[in-house]
């Protein structure tokens, strides 16, 4: 039996949206799947050896809150200063005393089963990242390089 | 519970990391070998007889008992 392939865009650099890319790529490589990750414009923070993500409660009604206060905070609270730092150091909080790896255990857990991460250059040059701050064993490359590996996968997605 | 041959404690670890761990603890046994699996995750029940299926490894028995979930799978 020929070996599956699973290809992910990855899109966004917050740590809620860091997760699904990297929980399904190391559980495709578990499973037996041939997985790549192309990191593009904010889905680069992903691969920046000192990640420091951050969670936004601002502009996201979904995000459930202690003691049930999305349901009545307003909207313009969420906004002021240091909301943020807060919601992320919460979030963390709540991850790890339910077992919920790190965004780093994670990723180095593909790495190990063999995920290619794939860092999008244009994004690279138009952000002027330094590919120094990126974890080793990055590759540098464009979107036809993603096709080629894309365009023989068994499941795609965009993230 | 049958016999074994390698034991995995998975108590408190949330999805994926039942299925990743136990997947590096079966790359270290010979084929045929058991291992013993102990998670407090709900999810790895369904995950683990689909991690089965999908690998080929034999999910030999399921079950909960104290509140925590045993598998033993037999590497194919």
């Amino acid at each position: 039996m020929e070996q599956k392939k699973f290809a992910i865009v990855a899109t966004k650099g917050t740590l809620d949206w860091g997760y699904p890319p990297f929980i399904l790529a190391s559980t495709a490589a578990a499973l037996g799947y041939d997985t790549e990750i192309f990191f593009t414009f904010y889905g680069l923070q992903l691969l920046k050896k000192n990640m420091d993500l951050k969670v936004s409660p601002l502009g996201n009604p979904g995000m459930p809150m202690p003691g049930g206060m999305e349901k009545w905070m307003p909207v313009l609270i969420t906004a002021l200063p240091g909301m943020e730092a807060v919601m992320t150091s919460m979030m963390k909080k709540k991850m790890a005393s339910k077992g919920v790896a790190s965004l780093e255990e994670l990723r180095e857990l593909s790495q190990e089963a063999e995920v290619r991460l794939i860092a999008c250059q244009m994004t690279v040059d138009l952000f002027d990242m330094n590919p120094a701050d990126f974890v080793d064993g990055v590759e540098f490359a464009g979107a036809a390089r993603f096709f080629e590996f894309a365009g023989e996968a068994n499941i795609t997605m965009y993230i | 519970m049958a016999d074994f041959d390698d034991e995995l404690d998975a108590s408190g670890l949330n999805c994926p990391l039942p299925i990743l761990r136990a997947k590096k603890a079966l790359s270290g046994l010979d084929a045929g070998q058991v291992l013993h699996i102990i998670a407090t995750d709900p999810g790895s029940v369904k995950d683990f007889e689909a991690f089965a299926n999908q690998t080929g490894n034999e999910l030999m028995e399921s079950k909960e008992e104290g509140g925590k979930f045993h598998f033993l799978i037999k590497k194919a």
